[in-house]
């Protein structure tokens, strides 16, 4: 009777083609990352049919969340050298007699998302690196009459660069009167033009019952 | 290298080599995994999409008259609580305040009591003039630019003098939603004028009624 070979080792898998096709997909979602930025509030954009795409720079973003909270977002511009956010933020310490750091403008310079911190609050926001205290100063931006800052972000804004367009992102069950408020601001300030951000769906129109 | 060494060690013998040496991958597999996913959960892919609205400008000179428009061809809606929508033609007129027209309903569906019917039998000829449009440019030999096309709509829009002109309120209890999904209306019903206004004491009082909400709009003084 012939002898049954055992095999000796375990049976080894051939990895190459998995690591292949890794790699094409590692190289693909690298090369086409844009980050989702982590907003400090959660919101759930409405649908709309529109196709235009959010402007990559020169935008001024109002985040609107569920419970009628405001924050601000601004971007760099489309050259680093530009600096709008520092700009805008020492601007803004002038208007209200703040003097702000190289590091804390830095900080600002940096920051991802958006951010709604009174402005009073905002050196003890930047100076910190614990989230929580973070968390607890996000308080939204302050809207009242008496103590309007947002109009004051938005005139800093519009006065460091020009060209910005003011989009808006709200939930879809942030109160109508917050935005009319934002509205009315807005208008004060002569921004009438805006872009609503909204999530894409497909609408149907069925032609034959309307000629009916 | 340690290797080596450590074969010469154990007495010099050369084992000859069967195969092409085996390079171990699973290391680099886990890592390449843990990237991969990394990056799955971090990007966005769907862009945000934007919607533009210009608002009417803000008199703020006394003297500035706002623009007229003619009150047969004006539609009025009002975005009201709970997703409802309450609409009345033309204009409410200064002696009518006392007596105030009961809303007409309707919601954000497509059926029949969508306000989407309602805004297409009402512009049903330039909603035509823009299907029959896009129809026979899709039929055209040439392909023509999507910007021509785009121009080529927005003059149809501008030289229509049929459809309705809609001013757009919300009542204080409506929600952003609710004011994305009827500008969505309207860019999907072609809509060739429509704005957003702010409300009127009477449109409040009248939604109120219509809904059923205790009234909180006090009746301005006649000046």
């Amino acid at each position: 009777m012939p002898k049954i070979k055992l095999p000796t080792k375990s049976p080894h898998i051939d990895m190459t083609p998995m690591v292949d096709l890794f790699s094409v997909v590692l190289t693909f979602l690298m090369l086409t990352t844009t980050m989702t930025k982590n907003e400090p509030a959660t919101v759930v954009t409405p649908s709309s049919i529109s196709e235009k795409p959010t402007p990559d720079f020169n935008t001024m973003t109002l985040l609107l969340s569920s419970d009628d909270k405001v924050y601000i977002n601004f971007d760099n511009g489309n050259d680093t050298l530009l600096k709008f956010r520092p700009k805008i933020l020492t601007e803004m310490g002038k208007r209200y007699n703040l003097e702000f750091t190289a590091t804390e403008l830095r900080e600002f310079e940096k920051f991802p998302s958006s951010i709604g911190v009174p402005i009073l609050k905002m050196k003890d926001f930047l100076d910190t690196r614990d989230q929580k205290i973070r968390k607890a100063l996000e308080t939204g931006i302050p809207i009242d009459s008496t103590d309007n800052q947002l109009a004051d972000w938005i005139f800093c804004t519009r006065s460091v660069n020009p060209g910005v367009e003011a989009c808006i992102k709200g939930d879809q069950k942030t109160t109508f009167e917050l935005v009319q408020k934002i509205l009315d601001i807005m208008a004060d300030k002569n921004v009438f033009k805006f872009n609503l951000i909204t999530s894409l769906e497909g609408a149907k129109i069925n032609l034959a019952e309307i000629q009916k | 290298m340690a290797e080596i060494i450590q074969e010469e060690k154990a007495g010099g013998k050369r084992k000859a080599k069967k195969h092409a040496p085996h390079i171990d991958m699973t290391p680099m597999v886990d890592l390449m995994c843990l990237l991969i996913t990394f990056f799955m959960l971090t990007t966005a892919f769907a862009k945000a999409k934007v919607m533009n609205i210009n608002l009417p400008e803000k008199i703020k000179d006394q003297k500035t008259e706002p623009p007229k428009i003619v009150a047969s061809r004006t539609l009025n809606i009002i975005l009201g609580p709970n997703n409802k929508i309450y609409y009345y033609p033309g204009v409410i007129k200064a002696e009518d305040y006392n007596n105030l027209p009961p809303l007409a309903e309707a919601d954000f569906s497509a059926n029949s009591n969508g306000i989407r019917q309602l805004l297409l039998e009402r512009n049903r000829t330039l909603f035509r003039k823009i299907d029959e449009f896009k129809k026979e440019s899709l039929k055209a030999k040439t392909i023509a630019p999507p910007d021509s096309i785009a121009k080529s709509i927005s003059k149809l829009k501008t030289d229509d003098d049929t459809g309705p002109i809609v001013l757009i309120k919300a009542y204080k209890k409506a929600n952003y939603g609710n004011f994305v999904d009827i500008l969505d209306e309207m860019s999907i019903c072609g809509i060739a004028r429509y704005t957003f206004v702010p409300i009127a004491w009477y449109d409040e009082k009248m939604v109120e009624t219509a809904a059923g909400i205790a009234s909180t709009v006090t009746t301005p003084v006649k000046k």
